[in-house]
């Protein structure tokens, strides 16, 4: 009697941890097919390595602008660069006083206003931490194509589309 | 207290009475070997990364803030720890650089800057020594390394060229005029030239 018990809870154990194992690798598959459920590419159960980290672009001149508002990008490394309430480093180069020496473009005239328009003596606290707006540049793939058209390139078709007409 | 020294003076004129010429020789010798070595044994073992780190006064902040830069960490694994640029290798100046540390002693016994808030407080002073003494022995420690005869101009990013090829090759500046806070997070800047 005790040994078909024991057979019993065997079987039961044994049941319960293949079940349990083939319903594990069929979650991860799920999972891992299913790349419109997430972008990190592998299983919620598990950790991805990281990919390393990029080198950023070294001077390589100056980027353009997209559009007139847009806060220009870094071309230079920046990831070293202490931003604190301590010291500024970007602005030890590209602040008003710094320019002569350093000939490194100076930060725009509106980081020196306050929101009412009001010119201050340094750069406004509100401007104060550069790469929230500026970032330096990586040779990376996007994550999803860009579709943007530059505004001369519209008034250009639009132009070419209204003398094609007449 | 004048015939205390003139019995010691005696005691050292005198021929000695019962060692013979050739154990106080030998004998000197030997213990000269012995305290020598032991001194400078003793002198290395506090001039090592380990000995430094070994207080959490300097490792808790400017060891950890070394980590992330390029002495510490790179591409070629050639790294620079704390004695390498902050004492003298050449044995004189170094012996003055030991004995300036003795204060250093005197801040771990009286915790001077044993918590954070401490060392932060104190971090412009203690950087403008540092500051003082490269700028006074011009830069020696950096240049223990980086040596300006063998600078590849055409290498470097433009500015950097201009700045060594002018101010650095006339002697005018030196490397701790504009390399600050390389190795370590910089104190509070204000009123500092060129930030």
């Amino acid at each position: 009697m005790k040994t078909v018990k024991q057979n019993v809870v065997k079987m039961a154990a044994l049941l319960a941890l293949t079940s349990s194992a083939f319903l594990a690798t069929a979650a991860d598959k799920v999972i891992h097919e299913d790349d419109f459920a997430t972008l990190r590419g592998t299983a919620i159960t598990s950790e991805p390595t990281p990919p390393p980290l990029k080198n950023e672009v070294d001077h390589k001149g100056t980027f353009g602008r997209a559009f007139p508002t847009q806060a220009p990008v870094v071309p230079h490394k920046v990831r070293k660069y202490q931003v604190n309430l301590k010291v500024n480093q970007c602005l030890s180069c590209h602040d008003r006083s710094r320019i002569k020496e350093s000939k490194a473009p100076m930060v725009s005239v509106t980081h020196y206003m306050t929101r009412e328009n009001h010119f201050l003596a340094q750069v406004s606290p509100r401007r104060y931490f550069c790469t929230q707006c500026h970032v330096a540049q990586d040779e990376a793939k996007p994550l999803v194509p860009n579709v943007f058209i530059d505004v001369d390139k519209l008034l250009e078709a639009a132009e070419a589309k209204k003398s094609a007409e007449h | 207290m004048m015939d205390k020294l003139k019995q010691v003076w005696r005691v050292l004129a005198k021929p000695s009475v019962h060692y013979s010429l050739g154990f106080l020789t030998i004998g000197g010798f030997l213990a000269g070997i012995i305290f020598w070595g032991g001194f400078n044994t003793a002198l290395e073992a506090t001039n090592t990364e380990e000995f430094c780190i070994s207080c959490h006064e300097m490792e808790a902040n400017v060891y950890e803030e070394l980590q992330g830069t390029i002495h510490f960490s790179n591409r070629s694994g050639v790294r620079a720890t704390c004695p390498d640029c902050h004492v003298p290798h050449e044995w004189t100046n170094k012996i003055a650089r030991k004995m300036q540390a003795s204060k250093e002693v005197w801040g771990k016994i009286f915790g001077t800057i044993n918590t954070r808030e401490k060392f932060e407080a104190k971090r412009r002073e203690l950087a403008e020594h540092e500051w003082a003494r490269l700028k006074a022995n011009d830069s020696l420690e950096c240049r223990n390394c980086h040596n300006f005869d063998y600078m590849d101009f055409t290498r470097q990013a433009p500015r950097a060229a201009e700045a060594h090829s002018t101010s650095l090759a006339s002697g005018e500046k030196t490397c701790i005029d504009c390399h600050k806070g390389i190795a370590h997070h910089l104190p509070n800047m204000t009123g500092v030239k060129g930030y």
